[in-house]
């Protein structure tokens, strides 16, 4: 660039830089940074699922060890908060799903309404299998 | 309603500045302006020196889009009275170098937007097509990338999202919403040449979907939706790959 009567210059300007708290200015950041938090606690319950299946396999005794250890304080408290953000996991991944698959039947797209019933329904009736095998 | 609203308004001077400033403005407050309206005033009345872009002042254009109260907003579909009593503040769109005062540097966009191929790829060559002939598609063919060519490349959605603040090297979502827009299109069979530059490194795979790109999109294009739909379409096409690596793509 030629400012008139000058010198070429370079084109200067200002360059904004994002702060490393940029999630915390706006709520719906806020929820994507919690929703991307959750997968560490879905991992958690993983192991707790794969310890308490170990033990089990284990025998009894081992068994005893584990409920003692799974009703300590701190695992309670690890659980309950782990169980809140599994909630959100499901709740807010539930809700993206239509955007991600678009559905088209005869020609015309599915509404995203049905697809999230779709899957509560999906959790439910798994849910109910699972509840079915355990008390019978 | 008062009769005057503050507006905050960010300044930047290359000449002299070496970051932006604030300045203040009364303007009148009346229930048909918009922040647009507000920001002319000061240009014709006040300070003359004040720089910004817009053109059709009817959310057409694209070219108005400034953050308002931290918010990417076309400023022309912005109206003053619903951030009563104010001040408003009003900075250049962010995520972008700042050229002067409310103007950014769009280069950027400029140059990832043609690497998506944003035009019809045919079948047959068209050069060789008499002029009359038409091609023709059903209500529902171009019902299925109708959303996605309603943009307006306003660039609201880079300014919202943070994966293009921390890293400006992702394409996007405007153009991955265009790259969607043309795979589409009944007429087109891009699409493999699309997929080859939007699973580069820059690509689809930077996005870890925010979404805030779909919640300030002025023209309701949902270019949150076209990533995570390329997404699920590379994967697909991995797979498919891997079990028929014969096949054709
Ligand atoms: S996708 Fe929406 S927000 Fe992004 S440039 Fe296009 S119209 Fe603007
Ligand atoms: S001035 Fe054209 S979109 Fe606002």
């Amino acid at each position: 660039m030629t400012p008139s009567g000058g010198t070429p210059t370079d084109l200067r300007v200002y360059r904004p830089r994002l702060s490393t708290w940029w999630w915390t200015r706006k709520r719906t950041y806020f929820v994507f940074v919690m929703r991307e938090l959750s997968s560490i606690f879905i991992a958690w319950f993983v192991v707790y699922l794969l310890l308490l299946v170990y033990a089990v396999g284990q025998g009894e005794a081992a068994y005893r060890r584990f409920l003692d250890w799974a009703s300590s304080p701190w695992v309670t408290v690890v659980n309950v908060v782990a169980l809140v953000f599994v909630l959100l996991h499901t709740v807010t991944w539930f809700n993206l799903t239509p955007q991600a698959m678009s559905v088209r039947v005869m020609d015309r797209a599915v509404p995203s309404f049905h697809i999230i019933a779709g899957q509560y329904t999906g959790l439910v009736v798994v849910s109910g299998f699972v509840f079915w095998l355990v008390t019978r | 309603m008062a009769d005057s609203i503050q507006l905050r308004v960010s300044r930047f001077r290359p000449e002299t500045d070496s970051a932006p400033r604030w300045q203040e403005y009364d303007v009148p407050l009346r229930k048909e302006w918009t922040v647009l309206d507000g920001l002319n005033h000061v240009k014709n009345e006040v300070d003359t020196t004040l720089s910004f872009r817009w053109s059709c002042r009817m959310g057409i254009c694209g070219s108005c889009g400034m953050n308002v109260e931290g918010e990417p907003k076309l400023t022309c579909g912005t109206f003053l009275s619903d951030y009563e009593p104010g001040p408003i503040t009003i900075e250049p769109l962010a995520n972008f170098p700042v050229v002067r005062d409310l103007v950014v540097d769009l280069t950027d966009f400029m140059e990832k937007l043609p690497r998506i191929k944003p035009w019809i790829i045919p079948k047959e060559d068209h050069g060789n097509v008499e002029p009359d002939v038409e091609f023709l598609q059903t209500p529902g063919q171009l019902d299925a990338y109708r959303q996605f060519s309603m943009c307006i490349n306003c660039m609201l959605c880079y300014a919202a999202c943070p994966v293009y603040g921390l890293d400006p090297e992702f394409i996007g979502p405007a153009a991955i919403a265009l790259a969607e827009r043309y795979d589409l299109d009944s007429r087109d069979i891009g699409s493999p040449e699309r997929m080859d530059v939007l699973i580069q490194h820059d690509g689809i795979w930077g996005c870890t979907f925010v979404g805030e790109c779909t919640r300030v999109c002025p023209k309701h294009v949902d270019p949150a939706s076209a990533i995570q739909r390329y997404k699920l379409k590379a994967a697909l096409g991995t797979v498919k790959a891997f079990l028929l690596p014969r096949g054709a793509r």
